[in-house]
């Protein structure tokens, strides 16, 4: 900590240089803190308390396959099963057929599956006494302007009207605020209707259901009550396929694309061009200063601490520009977040932990060669400018 | 007065490389050569070109010497150029598998305001009417040929997982007509469906996707079991789908009369627009109608747009990272050199082949590292096959990356880009340098 003045001193010794260097390190690491938000939103994705406890029962066939609304009471009586509730994809779009909006047709108790989703008790009343009544994602409102009293007019990709119409006009009734960004991050975008209103209105679902959510009283339960609930369906015409909602969100996403390998290649590219980059600078900090260094070396300082004091500051330039990279990130991505309407996830304890841990990792492999270096000097050679 | 003099050749600058930039951005590969040709011409013919010229090999010559700061910059381009062109070549392949798949002869109808093939009904009445429309092509039979179609999803078993990874594959229920409207589709192995029988056609695409698809293996779908009997070629978004007879899939669906879309060919490409308003003068139906390519480039268009914009941000954020990694070698090489530089403005060369002489040592790193980031790219990623869902779709879209040439041509442009920013300021700083004082350093 004594010298560290001196290694301030050095590290600004060609402030131009470290300035170029830093605003290169600043880029990679601005890159970092985005990608990696990205791929950790990606992997936390239904990792939730919450998600473990709930089970996503679907049609074996296909995700596009509906199931029998008569499912319910059996799946309720499960031994294990706290709750049940169902729902339906809806296939709402906004203005334009190709603006399609997450919204699905609910039970009336679907919402308290979700504890971790918060709506006003007032807004929930409002929900359940209202028959066209909606409840939106909070950035979804914000996106489209959208208030509670608002009507909303739809349009089903999927689901005509009785009148043969595609257009539903609904009320927003509440706001739908994840207490979880993380977790219910998708909870944000999406708007819930009423299953039974959604029923009545289209002469096209007759009672079928997408899918039942149940939640479990026991997580570790979980396996033998999915596989109970598969039970009570095998062999009829309409089998179906229970997960964790854990599982079934990382199904999706795997069959999305794999995130973690183009994430992973990209930054494997930025962080090799960066090392050499930094190791070059350092490379001519170190050649430059051997008279200085010998200099050191001569009034006293032992070769082990020239060689720490060299790749301090190397760590040092590295921890400087990856600080303010990620920073920037983390700065960033809610302001861009907010304007364009776009939602990133945000930068993490998570991903500074790593971020600082590669700054520090990445500061010693390219310190090191110009640090032996430097310990190695031999101060009559050194002086004498050989 | 000095410090006023410094700052408005700095504004100066900057506003030149924002102009440069901006002319670049718009050119096309034969004015780049023009201009090449045009620079060549003024470095053999003018006195100053050839100082130029003569500078620039010297710089050239003693690159080997300051071989690790050299390759800072070309491998730090190469970098740039290779995620941009690969991430492009996503965008681009996905876009093209989809566009490929339509065609300006062939016209679908959906049921109105359906987003897609799949959210799509159409009931018996209107799959009935449709056909009897004017405007599409009929057979030697006389027959139009129309295919009404059924899209359905199936959850299969992934090809290297257990039975518990499961993904979703578009399974499509054809009659006859399906082969008709599409002749690019084409039997490789196994035989055709017969009609009736739980018999699927898988392809290629999809074989690769999934577990258990080779011709003769039989897989479960829900609670039937389907025997494989072919495989077909198409090399455009239907690779990636199952197809079987369209009755025997509504049965499993119990989707009964009622199919999804109805595909036509049509008599006449220009015939499209009298025929859309056939069907949507008629009062017994309620229908959209596109032509083929509008509607799967329609599909691509949101995802191509996104990952086109992924592509750029990072390759911009890069992109810095290399300018400001570029600056810093180039500005060293000019403080290596500042004396010999002093020698040859006080023998007498201008400061405008010097300039010219900075800026081309850097462009030619610049162009190096633009080469082999795009050689990286396409020897890495040319053909490599990734898969994704689709928008619009309910299956895998498997799809191949395609690096193309105008790709490779836009990875070039950027790192002549980034060579050009990089150089221009060492390159003035190189020619104001204070001759007198430049000498005197050591």
């Amino acid at each position: 900590m004594k010298y560290l003045h001196l290694i301030w001193a050095a590290l600004f010794r060609r402030k131009t240089r470290t300035i170029l260097t830093l605003v290169s390190i600043i880029a990679a690491f601005l890159l970092f803190g985005m990608l990696d938000a990205v791929r950790t939103s990606f992997d936390q994705a239904g990792k939730s308390a919450n998600g473990a406890e709930r089970l996503q029962t679907g049609s074996k066939l296909s995700f596009i396959q509906t199931l029998p609304s008569s499912l319910e009471l059996p799946i309720g009586r499960v031994a294990g099963v706290k709750a049940v509730a169902y729902a339906n994809w809806f296939g709402g779009a906004y203005q334009d057929p190709h603006n399609q909006i997450f919204s699905f047709a609910v039970s009336p108790n679907y919402i308290d599956l979700f504890p971790e989703i918060e709506v006003s008790a007032e807004q929930r009343k409002a929900f359940d006494a209202t028959r066209t009544g909606v409840l939106v994602g909070e950035e979804l409102a914000r996106k489209y302007h959208w208030k509670v009293g608002d009507r909303l007019p739809l349009q089903s990709t999927i689901f005509p009207t009785r009148d043969g119409s595609k257009n539903w006009s609904f009320d927003i009734v509440g706001i739908l605020h994840p207490k979880d960004k993380s977790a219910g991050g998708m909870f944000n975008q999406l708007i819930l209707l009423h299953w039974k209103y959604f029923d009545d209105s289209t002469p096209y679902n007759q009672g079928a259901v997408g899918w039942y959510v149940s939640r479990v009283t026991d997580v570790n339960q979980a396996d033998r009550v999915a596989k109970a609930i598969d039970a009570i369906s095998a062999n009829s015409d309409h089998e179906t396929r229970t997960q964790t909602e854990q599982a079934a969100t990382a199904n999706w996403i795997k069959q999305l694309a794999d995130i973690g390998l183009i994430v992973g290649s990209i930054m494997g590219a930025v962080f090799f061009t960066l090392m050499l980059l930094s190791g070059n600078t350092m490379m001519q900090a170190v050649r430059e200063r051997t008279s200085e260094l010998a200099v050191l070396k001569t009034i006293g300082f032992s070769s082990r601490s020239v060689l720490c004091m060299v790749l301090a500051e190397s760590v040092l330039l590295l921890l400087i520009g990856g600080v303010v990279g990620l920073g920037i990130a983390t700065a960033l991505i809610p302001a861009v977040g907010a304007n364009s309407g776009l939602s990133l996830p945000p930068v993490g304890a998570g991903n500074w932990v790593l971020g600082i841990g590669l700054m520090v990792l990445i500061g010693l492999v390219v310190g090191v060669l110009p640090a032996l270096r430097a310990m190695r000097l031999n101060i009559v050679d050194a002086l004498a400018g050989r | 007065m000095n410090k006023f003099k410094n700052f408005m050749i700095g504004l100066g600058l900057v506003v030149l490389l924002v102009v440069a930039l901006a002319i670049w951005v718009k050119l096309t590969w034969p004015l780049v050569l023009a201009a090449a040709a045009l620079f060549a011409v003024w470095m053999a013919l003018t006195r100053q070109g050839r100082q130029a010229a003569s500078v620039t090999a010297v710089g050239v010559s003693t690159l080997r010497q300051r071989l690790g700061s050299s390759s800072v910059i070309v491998i730090g381009i190469a970098g740039v150029v290779g995620v941009l062109v690969a991430l492009l070549a996503m965008g681009e392949g996905y876009a093209e598998t989809l566009r490929k798949t339509g065609n300006t002869e062939t016209a679908i109808v959906m049921r109105g305001a359906s987003a897609s093939e799949v959210m799509s009904v159409l009931e018996r009445d209107s799959v009935v009417v449709i056909p009897q429309a004017a405007g599409i092509a009929r057979d030697a039979q006389g027959k139009p040929i129309a295919s009404p179609e059924i899209v359905v999803a199936a959850n299969l078993q992934l090809k290297g997982g257990t039975a518990d990874d499961v993904g979703s594959v578009q399974l499509r229920g054809i009659g006859d007509e399906a082969w008709t409207v599409r002749p690019n589709v084409k039997l490789v192995a196994g035989r055709k469906f017969k009609p009736g029988m739980h018999e699927l056609m898988v392809g290629q695409g999809a074989q690769r996707e999934f577990a258990d698809l080779d011709v003769g293996h039989q897989i479960k779908l829900g609670n039937q079991l389907w025997t494989v009997v072919g495989e077909f070629a198409s090399g455009d978004a239907l690779d990636s789908e199952l197809w079987a007879d369209a009755n025997v899939v509504a049965e499993a669906y119990r989707r009964g009369g009622s199919r999804n879309s109805v595909t036509v060919k049509l008599a006449d490409p220009r015939g499209f627009d009298a025929f859309k308003a056939t069907l949507q003068a008629d009062p017994r139906l309620k229908v959209d109608v596109s032509t083929t390519i509008d509607y799967f480039s329609k599909q691509s268009e949101g995802t191509s747009k996104m990952i086109k914009a992924i592509g750029i941000t990072v390759g911009v954020i890069m992109a810095i990272g290399a300018i400001f990694g570029a600056l810093n070698c180039m500005f060293a090489a000019v403080a290596a050199r500042a004396r010999e530089i002093a020698t040859l403005r006080a023998i007498g060369f201008r400061g405008m082949p010097v300039v010219v002489a900075i800026m081309l040592e850097t462009m030619l790193l610049a162009l190096l590292g633009g080469l082999l980031g795009g050689a990286l790219a396409w020897l890495i990623f040319n053909g490599y096959t990734a898969s994704t869902l689709a928008a619009g779709s309910v299956g895998k879209l498997s799809f191949e990356f395609s690096v193309t040439p105008a790709l490779l041509w836009s990875g070039l442009k950027w790192a002549l880009a980034i060579g050009f920013i990089g150089g221009l300021f060492p390159a003035v700083r190189a020619a104001r340098l204070p001759v007198t004082a430049a000498l005197r350093e050591l």
